[in-house]
């Protein structure tokens, strides 16, 4: 993995939003350098950028200043090339469609001929363990499923990215844990590059190749942690002096932040 | 079904009042026919009647009492004078006939239907148009509320009028004003129908690059669909009313608002009321229809019932 490809690089960016009570420095001065395979999470308070970052990423907020590639091109050329996808916070699955239909979704929007539409759902569904699920209605699933199906529809088009902001964030604690090692597990088998928002250190640890601590105003980076845990990681591995030692660092890396202010 | 009961109350209560309602109103009538047919009546002269309210007279004259509820000329008919009028009128006369309810009720009913289809589609491309279109929004909307402020009456009258003098008459006219009532609440409804999307849904289908159209068609259109259920609703009945309303003023022959009329100036309330009670049970059955539709819809979408 040493010589792989950078996916998103940023360079001083900075985001700065106009407000009724005066300019937000929401991201100030980023730098950061994601390579095709890792697993990065960025994790800090509230109002400190992440999601922002995430969003530029997404071409769905515009930078003030600096500069931002994914995949070598501008965030607006990748959004337009279909390079990422995009898991919010919320399922947002539309009530009116199937699990399927809502997974065909991005299909039909980007033009997938529709005899590829089946093998896909089936795909990520299994991708997802929520083979079965087709023909049920969003209501009809958990909380938790209804997550899974929107990383599915995420999955569906088959983008090199996955840009993930908060997705297990409403979920309690068993169904995360869960979905966690599902998703190491997802990693794994597509060899994606995902980038993911979390306010948790646990999962930040047990998730990440690299962690990246961010701080609040403005919105900045105060560490880039480089996960020393391997690839192979079961949920027991939360116990160990490793994976204690990275958290502790984490935990340090916030409170940096804070005293700063 | 649970809310049977609730509105079964109601109506007894409504019915209750009604009945109590028809002796006073119907007393001084009943009293001047009575005495003329040779009835004893306290007191004796309309003058002195006059002084005594509809309830003093009736405790007077209590044997006068049962004949306010089948008087001929009411100035308020019981029920079952009603009841018996809609009878007749609606089961008894074939539909041809001019005296028909049914055949009255058509008169209105097709252009009901025909305003409510034009002014459903105007409010409908009229929202999207203001939600899609920033001068549209600014320019659109405050005209649609300045058009409801007119009173009806006396635009109704107007129009058809004017209509009338370039040879344009019957159908067209009255669908004219039907339309021009049931357009609003659709314009409203779908406007906000259209904007119900959450920012999340809309950036997710700004991340696929979604086109404006395939925005419209695969979320703005069906996330719209339960405010749309309402407004049409609201829009069916207010076509009606639109309809008669139109018929009131022309001197139209046929249609429930001409037999209103009709009615009121020939002295015969029985006419009127049933006419309106009539109505009355059109517009429910309209708006059951599209009860019927919305949860048949929405149950096939995955969506419950708003």
């Amino acid at each position: 993995m040493s010589e792989a490809q950078s996916v998103i690089r940023a360079k001083g960016l900075d985001l700065t939003f106009q407000t009724n009570d005066g300019p937000v420095h929401a991201l100030k001065g980023v730098d950061l350098d994601i390579k095709q395979g890792d697993f990065v999470s960025f994790i800090g308070p509230s109002g400190c950028g992440k999601t922002t970052f995430l969003r530029v990423m997404a071409d769905l907020e515009q930078p003030t200043g600096g500069e931002i590639t994914v995949n070598g091109v501008t965030p607006e050329q990748a959004r337009k090339a279909r390079a990422y996808g995009y898991v919010f916070q919320a399922a947002g699955l539309y009530p009116w469609r199937t699990i399927g239909g809502n997974i065909r979704l991005p299909l039909e929007i980007m033009g997938v001929p529709k005899s590829e539409h089946a093998e896909r759902v089936a795909k990520v569904l299994e991708l997802v363990e929520l083979s079965g699920f087709e023909r049920k209605f969003p209501w009809q699933l958990s909380g938790g499923m209804q997550q899974r199906a929107s990383i599915a529809r995420a999955l569906s088009f088959d983008a090199d990215i996955l840009l993930m902001d908060e997705p297990f964030g409403a979920l309690d604690e068993i169904v995360r844990d869960h979905l966690n090692e599902q998703l190491l597990h997802l990693w794994e088998r597509t060899q994606k590059t995902i980038a993911f928002v979390t306010h948790s250190i646990p999962e930040a640890v047990y998730l990440s190749t690299k962690i990246v601590v961010m701080s609040p105003r403005p919105g900045r980076i105060t560490d880039v942690i480089e996960s020393t845990l391997p690839r192979e990681r079961p949920l027991e591995i939360r116990e160990s002096p490793e994976f204690l030692a990275i958290a502790h660092r984490v935990r340090e890396g916030l409170r940096a932040g804070h005293s700063d202010e | 079904m649970r809310s049977i009961l609730p509105v079964l109350t109601v109506v007894a209560a409504i019915l209750g009042i009604w009945l109590l309602a028809v002796i006073p109103m119907n007393m001084h009538l009943v009293a001047d026919q009575g005495q003329r047919d040779g009835l004893v009546v306290q007191p004796e002269t309309p003058a002195e009647r006059q002084e005594f309210s509809g309830l003093g007279l009736a405790m007077r004259n209590p044997d006068l009492i049962p004949l306010t509820y089948n008087f001929k000329r009411p100035r308020l008919p019981s029920p079952q004078q009603v009841a018996g009028e809609m009878y007749d009128t609606i089961f008894g006369k074939k539909i041809t006939s001019k005296r028909s309810l049914v055949y009255h009720g058509w008169v209105t009913l097709a252009p009901t239907l025909l305003g409510f289809v034009i002014g459903t589609g105007l409010g409908i491309l009229l929202a999207v148009g203001i939600v899609y279109s920033r001068v549209m929004d600014r320019s659109v909307m405050p005209w649609a509320i300045v058009s409801q402020t007119i009173p009806i009456l006396a635009l109704a009258p107007m129009v058809i009028v004017v209509l009338g003098s370039m040879g344009i008459q019957g159908l067209f006219p009255k669908s004219l004003i039907a339309a021009y009532l049931s357009f609003f609440p659709v314009v409203v409804g779908m406007v906000k129908g259209l904007r119900s999307p959450s920012g999340m849904q809309l950036d997710l289908l700004r991340t696929y690059h979604a086109s404006n159209t395939q925005g419209f068609w695969s979320l703005r259109l069906p996330a719209s669909l339960p405010y749309l259920f309402a407004s049409l609703k609201i829009g069916i009945s207010a076509s009606l009313v639109g309809t008669i309303v139109a018929e009131l003023p022309t001197g139209a022959r046929a249609g429930f608002g001409a037999r209103m009329l009709v009615g009121d100036q020939y002295g015969q309330p029985l006419v009127s009321w049933a006419a309106l009670f009539a109505a009355a049970l059109t517009a429910a059955a309209l708006v059951g229809l599209f009860s019927a539709i919305e949860r048949i819809t929405l149950k096939r979408m995955g969506m419950a019932a708003a």
